[in-house]
């Protein structure tokens, strides 16, 4: 395959002066063109990641490449990474300055990067491109004086007036209306099918990972237990917990519904071996100890499981069954 | 608000320069602000006080002569007389004119009151945005200074200063500055931490914004309504400091203060003479503009804070 847009070796974001691990130990391609969802529960470091790899939060180790450079975190690696990455966000109400005219929320991204050419057309042709026509009825307007579907759209429009190889969202559609949710995914879909743009989607909704994404990354404290192409990773979930999380989606039937009990991840207390094990079904009904993986399950921390294709797993169970 | 903005909208030219735009925008957000704060009675009434003191403040010396408010000059006035035609506000101990001492009085005080608001403003942003901003270690070296300014008791310290430097209108404008200036800076620095943490911060920053873009297109305008307040509800105490320094003794021997005159007045017994001409009216202008300059402020304050409205 070719060249990753992103590339993420080993991702550590530490808030608390290392006390909370919000990203554990993350690697990562994301590849042109392609959509990838972070899904997970709040709290699971989606967010941190996707604000990591643009430059928002400091990386405590590992690398992050773009387009096969490494990024640095001074102002000017800065800077032109994020001529290449851009990112929306779950707020566009919050996102957007009050005082800032939505001509200028727009053209700010611009001029910060010095494009060239004629601004006016470049605001008008990337709110156009939101979907916002004509687009010279909302140069004077104000954030407040939009809906926030629109708000959302002139963000995206913002962001993708610069051009970028990749997006970040986060979770671009938690804020709106039901019935405009399609509408903004299939704008940021058309931005992937047009321009072979990539795109990174937090999100808590499997049901847009499923519309939208064509790999689905799952994450749990601070660290990705399954990735895989979107339609095998939701079709046929391996891990224990992505089996709990689809079982309790209602669009999807034929599964036995999973709550799953213990304590609520704390980022700051980490549990020893697998980091699921004291929430883990498999643990809980005996099943792991019948397969005799249970010392392995408490004891022994594990990552994504090498190379085995597509599709990889962080679990023991799993591991055992291949091997 | 929406009608001032959209208002032949349809008519212009589709591509308008970005450079218009924001200025029409600006006009509009200045008009709209100027139009809230016509609606408060109180507020216009000031203005119109303070518009008075101000135009007496700069016509006084092409309407009178200095000289004629010097001791030397009025041996020929009678001394101690009661308002008249002649001395529409009476005449003092040396046969002075007290309505000449008052217009000439306005222009030391507003000058001292407006120059010492812009030294404490000053220094007050400056070091609020910088330790708002960029938080951590700079933000706790710069407010443990501003805490030990803070709490230096402030009476003593001007009287120390100006015994100690030249006595001067600036020594005046230095001494309030420098003891005033703590407060704005706390005051600041607490809008911007409020407004770094907002999202368009973020979202700015994530566009490939550095801190100067920053803090020019997103911090300052936010901070910027609440420094105008301020600096409105600053006057006014910066006039009284002048005022207590003054009638101290504390001031520029050389020059008519408001707070000079009624140190003079009380020195020579005005008030157990009944001559009430010498004191009342240097009093009651800086009531007034006192008065007035909290009032402006304080609508100022109602006008540009969002907060302070209702949506």
């Amino acid at each position: 395959m070719s060249e990753p847009v992103l590339s993420l070796h080993n991702v550590q974001v530490q808030f608390g002066g290392g006390r909370v691990h919000a990203v554990d130990t993350v690697s990562l391609d994301v590849h042109a063109g392609e959509v990838l969802a972070l899904v997970g529960e709040s709290g699971c470091g989606k967010t941190t990641l996707i604000r990591s790899i643009i430059g928002l939060e400091p990386l405590a180790a590992g690398t992050i490449t773009v387009d096969g450079e490494k990024v640095t975190g001074n102002a000017r690696g800065l800077r032109a990474l994020r001529r290449k990455v851009q990112m929306i966000f779950q707020d566009p109400s919050g996102a957007l300055n009050p005082r800032h005219s939505i001509y200028e929320s727009v053209a700010e991204g611009l001029r910060i990067h010095k494009v060239k050419g004629h601004e006016p057309q470049l605001v008008g042709d990337a709110l156009a491109e939101a979907g916002l026509r004509p687009p010279e009825r909302f140069f004077r307007r104000f954030p407040h004086e939009v809906s926030g579907g629109q708000r959302q759209r002139v963000l995206i429009a913002g962001a993708m007036a610069l051009r970028p190889r990749l997006l970040l969202a986060d979770e671009p559609v938690a804020s709106l209306d039901a019935s405009i949710r399609g509408e903004i995914l299939a704008l940021m879909r058309s931005y992937v099918d047009r321009d072979g743009v990539s795109i990174v989607a937090v999100t808590h909704d499997l049901g847009l990972a499923w519309n939208i994404a064509d790999r689905v990354a799952v994450m749990y404290l601070g660290r990705i237990v399954e990735i895989g192409p979107a339609e095998e990773v939701l079709r046929a979930p391996q891990h224990p917990y992505t089996q709990a999380l689809l079982s309790v989606v209602p669009e999807i039937e034929g599964m036995e519904q999973q709550i799953l009990t213990g304590e609520t991840p704390d980022p700051s207390r980490v549990p020893s071996g697998c980091r699921f094990h004291p929430r883990c079904p498999l643990v809980a009904n005996g099943e792991a100890e019948r397969r005799g993986i249970i010392d392995k399950c408490r004891g022994v921390d594990l990552e994504l499981e090498p190379e085995v294709g597509e599709h990889r797993v962080a679990c023991h169970a799993v591991h055992v069954t291949r091997t | 608000m929406s009608g001032t903005v959209e208002s032949g909208d349809e008519v212009k030219p589709v591509v308008a320069s970005p450079a218009a735009i924001r200025w029409e925008r600006r006009r509009a957000s200045m008009g709209d602000a100027w139009g809230r704060l016509r609606s408060d009675r109180l507020a216009m009434i000031s203005l119109f006080v303070l518009l008075g003191f101000a135009v007496m403040a700069i016509i006084t010396p092409y309407v009178s002569d200095r000289a004629d408010i010097s001791a030397v000059n009025t041996a020929d006035n009678p001394t101690w007389a009661s308002p008249s035609s002649e001395f529409w506000l009476g005449t003092d101990h040396l046969g002075r004119s007290v309505a000449l001492q008052v217009m000439w009085g306005a222009r030391v005080s507003l000058f001292v009151g407006l120059a010492a608001t812009l030294l404490t403003i000053v220094i007050g942003s400056v070091i609020g945005i910088v330790a708002g901003f960029f938080g951590g270690w700079t933000d706790s070296v710069l407010m443990r200074i501003t805490d030990w300014f803070l709490v230096i008791p402030f009476l003593p310290t001007a009287i120390v200063l100006a015994a100690v430097l030249e006595r001067s209108l600036w020594t005046i404008v230095f001494v309030i500055g420098i003891t005033s200036w703590p407060s704005t800076a706390r005051l600041v620095r607490s809008q911007v931490l409020s407004v770094r943490s907002r999202l368009y911060v973020d979202r700015a920053r994530a566009l490939g914004a550095g801190r100067v873009h920053v803090i020019n297109r997103h911090i300052f305008p936010n901070v910027l309504p609440l420094v105008m307040a301020s600096t409105t509800l600053a006057v006014p105490i910066s006039i009284l400091t002048e005022t207590t320094l003054s009638f101290l003794g504390l001031g520029d021997p050389t020059q008519v203060s408001w707070g000079a005159i009624l140190n003079e007045a009380r020195e020579k017994g005005a008030i157990d003479r009944g001559a009430w001409w010498y004191y009342m009216p240097p009093g009651m202008a800086i009531v007034m503009v006192v008065l007035a300059f909290t009032l402006v402020g304080r609508a100022t304050e109602t006008v540009l804070d969002p907060r302070l409205r209702e949506r």
